[in-house]
């Protein structure tokens, strides 16, 4: 495989439209940003005089802020936009607020929303480049990029990894984005959750599907936890997480199957208790704070590369 | 076309701007060397090493991407940004005298962009620049401490710097390029 | 009270294509005061103006969309009366049937009469309006069905969603079988539909959409035709979609059960995998049923090809192009058919060797006149002269822009097709000649 030397599209909206030099190229620009978050001065002139829009439809603190810290990192002006207070609350529709927007002349705009397929509405009206920071139960690119990029990192590859996804499967974002960029760059993935978690064609996509966590952590190099939502218990998913953490919670004991360097993953917010052990998320395997940072170094590089191209 | 400089004579030059270093600054104590990616760091490194066999230094080496800090990244240009390279430089350089290293100095841009980014890691007490190749044609109010050689070139010529480390053999050729701008 | 009733016409020389009349080939057509005067080869000229019918047309009986909305009253930012008989007309409808999700819903007789005369007002194709079958189509009392019945009602539905109950659609069954009058359903069911909004499958599960599984239709087929069975009534499953269905549809006419079923030309053109193309979630690919897989879709051509569908219906949706322009989550299911479905059924169907013409004309003449016992399905001497006429082999580009329905919404843009309606016939007059077809000029008689 040869690394890209720019990406083809002006928008991400979803890991499925980069192909694996597209993504080695990503992660090879993030590992230079990273590089930046280590000065004393923590800014670079790059993005000087573009203007950046983080269109947040959906409560979310921790990638708002990494985004604005990546958009402020590369010098660039930003705006917020969150759902509270603004005109969306007043009936206005999406398409209207882009085209709203549109006439600030922004040259990119990160987007939160929680119907799958928003950024795609939005990259059919908008001339700005557009970038997912999650879009329902469909992707969250940037997130399956650091949590490459945390890998990459830990295990030196991505091919041949044997990388664990438990939770719930269904209704998560990261999982999609995670199992197209693993897949893609040749990771052995294995997803699981209770079976009424589990979407219908996932096994298409090239996953070991199962419902038992033991099988999926065994020899596992890397273990992400996907986090579940209170929620499902009342659309009849879940009975309780009293037992939805005794089937599939990860523990210290269940982990000790894994392999011995084993590294565990969460996109965070965590339910301690729920889906992961304390134990387990403090522990030693945790690179859970890695992600937080990789985080911010993988959006300066989306931002960067998405900012070199043409606007038409 | 001329090669205006072989194998040889880049090594003499890269000694003979060792030796020239070691006297204007009396030693070399408080320097670093910082090369410019991508021909900036293996002479950065040669000079190191020279330093060394003329002085007995041990001067530490860094290495410096300047794409984020570009003039021209900012335009709307056609076409993808620049590859960005990781930028390391494993010293604080607050208080040393900095050399800075590249292959070819012609407009003076690149070395602009090079001298903000590193004001950016601190407060150094001094910037000197190292070249190997310089063509004329500054655009900026830009010189350099050590040459290698001047080489009078016209617009519509491309100077190309080879060096062992990155392209097999080290070697200065002059070429015209048609209808270059 | 036709424009050109007093002068007589003569339809000459083209394919008349009536299978209820055991009828094939080339036959000339005399048309005298809106009514089919005569039928037959060389027949006499005396008097009438002739139109000398291209040898590769093809004359049927006038077609019929036993599944359509035409949203007045209520919702006439969407369609009108006037604007959804003009589209029928425009795609070689004279005859729709309509559906009773209007505001108000179609559960009185005075909504009956409002369409009706709204639709003679218009004069464009022949309106039959659906009743429903529970009050404001809420699933708890029974409508006045006599009374609909009497005033122009021929079946009833609580189409949008379900006969809410087991036992109200017993009730709908036994009451309406009194009438002889079908029983029209939207099969699905409402807990596993749940909050879907695309089929559950793969493609689904690769662009994150809420799925909605072929079997949340087949259960509620099933539960209707076990009723079916159980009363002796008429139940007719509406816009068909998934594989699980036509095999419930095919046991139960097996049994002997009077159940009957209609596919929308998009699912047997059109699969999920859509839903993936370009930017992806293009709201025009939103209906309800979904677009299924590749293997319903098979199903549906199956069903066509043996004979198990007994009805071809366009589920005729039209919305706004600012209530399309949404996330996909929040767009309103379904899309305008009227004009494209014969290009679709010619092309997909008759031209690839599924069904013959004369199998296209019972799926969208002779079968839904039958089950709703309405005019027309045939052609005959006596009865007024609705007739459509295609050009098989004209090509045809749709362009969404250029359709006459008051929307838009429709995923074949850009489709190139064979096969085009050349002209439409209602009572004798006629009401449409395709000017992008050649020759269909002829028909326009002045």
């Amino acid at each position: 495989m040869t690394v890209a030397t720019r990406l083809r599209s002006r928008h991400l909206l979803g890991i499925a439209d980069l192909d694996p030099g597209e993504i080695e190229l990503i992660l090879d620009t993030a590992v230079a940003m990273k590089e930046i978050g280590t000065r004393t001065i923590k800014k670079v002139p790059a993005l000087r005089g573009r203007t950046v829009v983080n269109l947040f439809f959906e409560a979310s603190t921790r990638t708002r802020l990494s985004f604005e810290l990546a958009e402020k990192r590369l010098s660039a002006d930003t705006m917020g936009i969150t759902t509270a207070g603004s005109s969306v609350t007043k009936g206005e529709t999406l398409a209207d607020t882009a085209r709203t927007l549109e006439a600030m002349s922004p040259d990119l705009i990160v987007i939160r929303h929680a119907a799958s397929g928003s950024p795609h509405l939005l990259s059919t009206i908008c001339k700005a480049g557009i970038v997912n920071a999650g879009d329902g139960t469909h992707e969250h690119p940037t997130q399956a990029l650091l949590d490459a990029l945390t890998m990459r990192e830990r295990k030196g590859r991505l091919a041949g990894l044997k990388v664990a996804i438990v939770g719930d499967l269904l209704h998560s974002r990261v999982l999609r984005s995670n199992v197209l960029l693993l897949t893609r760059m040749g990771a052995e993935v294995r997803a699981c959750g209770p079976a009424t978690l589990i979407p219908l064609g996932l096994k298409a996509l090239g996953v070991h599907v199962t419902t038992s966590i033991d099988e999926a952590v065994k020899d596992a190099d890397v273990v992400m936890m996907l986090r579940v939502q209170h929620e499902r218990m009342y659309g009849l998913f879940l009975p309780s997480l009293r037992e939805y953490f005794n089937l599939f919670g990860l523990t210290p004991a269940r982990l000790a199957h894994a392999a011995s360097d084993v590294i565990v993953m969460h996109p965070g917010p965590m339910n301690r208790g729920v889906e992961i052990d304390s134990a387990v998320a403090d522990g030693p395997w945790s690179v859970i704070l890695d992600q937080v940072a990789n985080g911010v170094a993988v959006r300066m590089a989306v931002l960067y590369l998405l900012a070199g191209e043409e606007l038409t | 076309m001329p090669i205006v400089m072989d194998a040889d004579r880049v090594g003499r030059s890269l000694m003979r701007i060792a030796h020239e270093i070691l006297e204007r600054n009396r030693g070399a104590d408080k320097l670093a060397l910082i090369g410019i990616r991508a021909r900036g760091v293996p002479l950065a490194e040669r000079l190191a090493a020279n330093l060394k066999t003329a002085g007995g230094y041990d001067v530490p080496t860094g290495t410096l991407d300047i794409t984020l800090y570009r003039d021209d990244l900012m335009k709307h240009q056609v076409g993808p940004q620049p590859i960005l390279r990781r930028t390391d430089i494993p010293f604080s350089i607050d208080g040393r005298t900095i050399l800075l290293v590249d292959d070819v100095l012609y407009t003076g841009r690149t070395i602009r962009a090079a001298l903000d980014a590193l004001i950016d890691f601190g407060r150094p007490n001094a910037i000197q620049l190292v070249v190997l190749v310089d063509r004329g044609h500054r655009e900026l109010p830009i010189r350099a401490d050590y040459v290698g050689r001047n080489v009078p070139t016209s617009r519509q010529q491309s100077v190309q710097v080879r060096l062992l480390e990155i392209d097999g053999r080290d070697e200065v050729e002059v070429d015209e390029v048609e209808g270059a701008s | 009270m036709m424009a050109q009733a007093t002068t007589a016409h003569v339809l000459k020389g083209g394919r008349v294509v009536d299978p209820r009349a055991g009828r094939d080939g080339h036959f000339d057509i005399r048309i005298e005061n809106g009514l089919v005067a005569a039928i037959g080869k060389n027949l006499p000229l005396d008097e009438a103006r002739v139109v000398d019918v291209p040898a590769d047309f093809v004359i049927t009986p006038g077609l019929i969309d036993m599944h359509v909305h035409l949203r007045e009253p209520g919702q006439e930012h969407k369609e009108t009366i006037a604007t959804g008989t003009w589209s029928a007309v425009v795609g070689g409808f004279t005859g729709v049937a309509c559906m009773p999700n209007t505001d108000p819903v179609n559960d009185s007789a005075s909504v009956t009469q409002f369409i009706l005369k709204r639709a003679a007002d218009a004069g464009f194709a022949r309106v039959y309006p659906i009743g429903a079958v529970s009050l404001g189509s809420m699933g708890d009392q029974m409508t006045e069905m006599g009374d609909l019945r009497a005033a122009g009602c021929v079946a009833f539905t609580d189409d949008g969603k379900p006969v809410a109950t087991a036992l109200l659609m017993r009730r709908a069954l036994e009451y309406a079988g009194m009438f002889d009058v079908p029983i029209i359903e939207h099969c699905e069911d409402p807990s596993l539909k749940g909050d879907g909004v695309a089929h559950e499958g793969a493609v689904a599960a690769l662009l994150g959409l809420r799925g909605i599984p072929g079997v949340a239709e087949s259960i509620m087929a099933e539960r209707d035709i076990s009723l079916a069975e159980l009363t002796g009534g008429r139940i007719h499953v509406a816009h068909m979609s998934a594989r699980q269905t036509m095999r419930a549809v095919r046991d139960g006419k097996s049994r002997g059960v009077r159940v009957t079923c209609e596919v929308a030309p998009h699912h047997f053109t059109l699969t999920d995998e859509a839903l993936r193309e370009g930017a992806g979630y293009n709201t025009n690919l939103k209906m309800n049923p979904p677009l299924r897989e590749e293997a319903d879709r098979l199903a549906m051509i199956e069903g066509l090809r043996d004979g198990s569908v007994d009805i071809i219906s366009t589920d005729h949706a039209p919305h706004h192009a600012d209530e399309k322009a949404l996330e996909f989550d929040r767009a309103p299911f379904g899309i305008v058919g009227l004009e494209t479905c014969v290009p679709l059924c010619l092309d997909r169907l008759v031209h690839a060797g599924v069904i013959s013409l004369s199998r296209f004309v019972e799926l969208l003449s002779s079968n839904p006149a039958s089950l709703l016992k309405i005019l027309g399905g045939t052609i005959s001497v006596g009865a007024p002269a609705d007739l459509t006429v295609l050009a098989p082999d004209a090509p045809v580009t749709i362009r969404t822009a250029t359709l006459v329905s008051k929307s838009k919404n429709s995923p074949f843009d850009g489709w190139s097709l064979r096969g085009a309606t050349a002209a439409t016939i209602v009572g004798g007059r006629v009401l449409y000649a395709n000017p992008a077809v050649t020759d269909a000029a002829r028909f326009v008689i002045t």
